[in-house]
């Protein structure tokens, strides 16, 4: 089956990084920036809305152009799911993928740390906030991957980006399993607890076709949030969890076609 | 089936791993931290038009790079690892690229966040840095080997922002370049112009005393 899913998001990745990266070639900009803040088509201004809050709790005033920029990030995540941005806009998905799928490919499961909770992710993000508000910086902006990835490619700033690619995917090698979209970024925290209530799932439209054969668990990054719908075996309990990236990864796999979109307020069956 | 006697152990196992990767993340963080306090040269590295105070940039820039790829004139840089200012952040150094003070100020208006400044700004009224005679005895006016006015003619805002005062000079030439701090914006290009192979007019930024660096 052809994995569809997956093609038409790193199609999406791929063409937003090169976006970017062609900033400095395009005649008539496309897009200035980047995913801190950019600016598409010379009008439109897309904010990350984790960086404009570390600025305001860093103590600085904000101004209209990066308030609006991350409230329509922000709005768009609410609407419909924060880690849609994981799974679909965040280039350190590729690498993390990338070596999730070396993992497989040469049969290695070690780590040095066998388990780690999934939510530290949100205790780091409190000590990001804490520290923006005690340093009076934007303190993620020291680490994130994110940015380091995106310059490199746009500004040619290979020397941090390459060190933060490196230390992403020694991470997820060698540290922890899935180490760092699954349990450490606060950037996917953030956009995950932004989606709360947001309006898109995948749903089990047909849990009654479940075989229990397990891809879906072992193609998942995120393999805690299927449970409760496999146990339930109810028809359109959607996955609820917060930390879903809505990859579309499992309606790729399964081979009964269990999985499906579905776009409307949770927990109610469709009809 | 997970019994009740391998649950603990499970989780004091999560729990050990969760403690040690988050001690990571703090360590890295820390250890980024203090080697971005560790620059050298930060006088030396200016900051764009309108910026605010020094101590408020690193709330107020989002290192989004929007001014860089504003800048007409490629005089904005973006701070990669081991420049002279944090990481992200845009800065330019006068005497290789000083800020040509365009005065539709576009890297000030491509500023999402208000790092740079209200949009009421006038480039007269930015205060980049401060020019200074530092190295008076490197200047050919100033030592009376030549009659040399570069920095005068270069500068944006001549015969306001430098002056070249005539009379005797400790060193025995007639002209020196004189700059008004009152006006002086810090754009550089003084700098940039000196003929000088060690410029004797040099730009740095107004938190230190001027002629310091």
């Amino acid at each position: 089956m052809t994995p569809r899913w997956l093609i038409a998001r790193r199609g999406v990745q791929l063409t937003l990084l090169a976006a970017f990266a062609g900033a400095p070639w395009w005649g008539a900009p496309l897009v200035q920036g980047t995913l801190a803040s950019s600016r598409w088509f010379g009008a439109l201004t897309l904010s990350d809305p984790l960086v404009v809050l570390q600025a305001a709790l860093a103590g600085h005033a904000v101004a209209a152009p990066a308030l609006l920029g991350a409230a329509a990030v922000a709005a768009l995540a609410a609407v419909l799911a924060g880690r849609l941005y994981c799974g679909w806009v965040c280039p350190v998905n590729l690498i993390t993928d990338a070596v999730e799928a070396l993992r497989r490919a040469i049969g290695w499961h070690g780590a040095l740390l066998p388990r780690a909770d999934r939510r530290l992710r949100r205790v780091v993000l409190a000590g990001v906030l804490l520290a923006s508000a005690l340093t009076g910086s934007v303190a993620w902006e020291l680490l994130n991957p994110i940015s380091h990835v995106v310059r490199a490619l746009a500004f040619g700033l290979w020397g941090a980006g390459a060190v933060a690619l490196a230390a992403v995917a020694a991470c997820d090698l060698l540290l922890l399993r899935r180490g760092w979209c699954g349990h450490l970024c606060p950037v996917g925290a953030f956009y995950g607890l932004l989606g709360r209530f947001g309006r898109l799932h995948v749903q089990a439209r047909r849990p009654e076709a479940c075989t229990h054969c397990g891809d879906c668990f072992q193609t998942c990054p995120e393999p805690q949030v299927l449970a409760p719908v496999l146990q339930r075996q109810a028809i359109g309990t959607v996955i609820a969890d917060v930390d879903c990236l809505r990859c579309g990864r499992c309606l790729d796999r399964c081979a009964e076609n269990v999985f499906a979109w579905r776009l409307g307020a949770p927990g109610r069956s469709p009809r | 089936m997970i019994g009740p006697g391998r649950r603990r152990p499970l989780r004091r196992r999560r729990l050990l791993g969760s403690a040690l990767a988050l001690a990571g993340v703090a360590g890295l963080g820390l250890a980024r931290g203090r080697h971005e306090q560790a620059r050298p040269d930060a006088a030396r590295a200016l900051r764009p038009p309108g910026a605010v105070p020094e101590g408020q940039f690193d709330a107020a820039c989002v290192r989004c790079g929007l001014c860089v790829q504003a800048c007409p004139f490629g005089s904005l840089r973006l701070a990669g690892d081991g420049a002279p200012v944090a990481i992200g952040t845009p800065f330019f150094v006068p005497r290789e690229t000083p800020c040509a003070m365009c005065a539709d100020l576009p890297c000030q208006r491509a500023c999402p966040t208000g790092a740079l400044g209200s949009p009421a700004l006038r480039i007269t009224d930015a205060r980049m840095g401060l020019a200074s005679l530092s190295r008076a005895a490197a200047c050919y006016s100033y030592i009376g080997a030549a009659a040399c006015n570069s920095c005068f003619k270069a500068c944006p805002l001549r015969g306001r922002a430098i002056t070249m005062k005539r009379g005797l000079t400790a060193a025995g030439g007639q002209l020196t370049p004189t700059v008004d701090a009152a006006v002086c914006t810090g754009c550089g290009l003084c700098e940039k112009a000196c003929i000088a192979s060690q410029p004797a007019i040099t730009v740095a930024t107004r938190r230190l005393p001027a002629g310091t660096a």
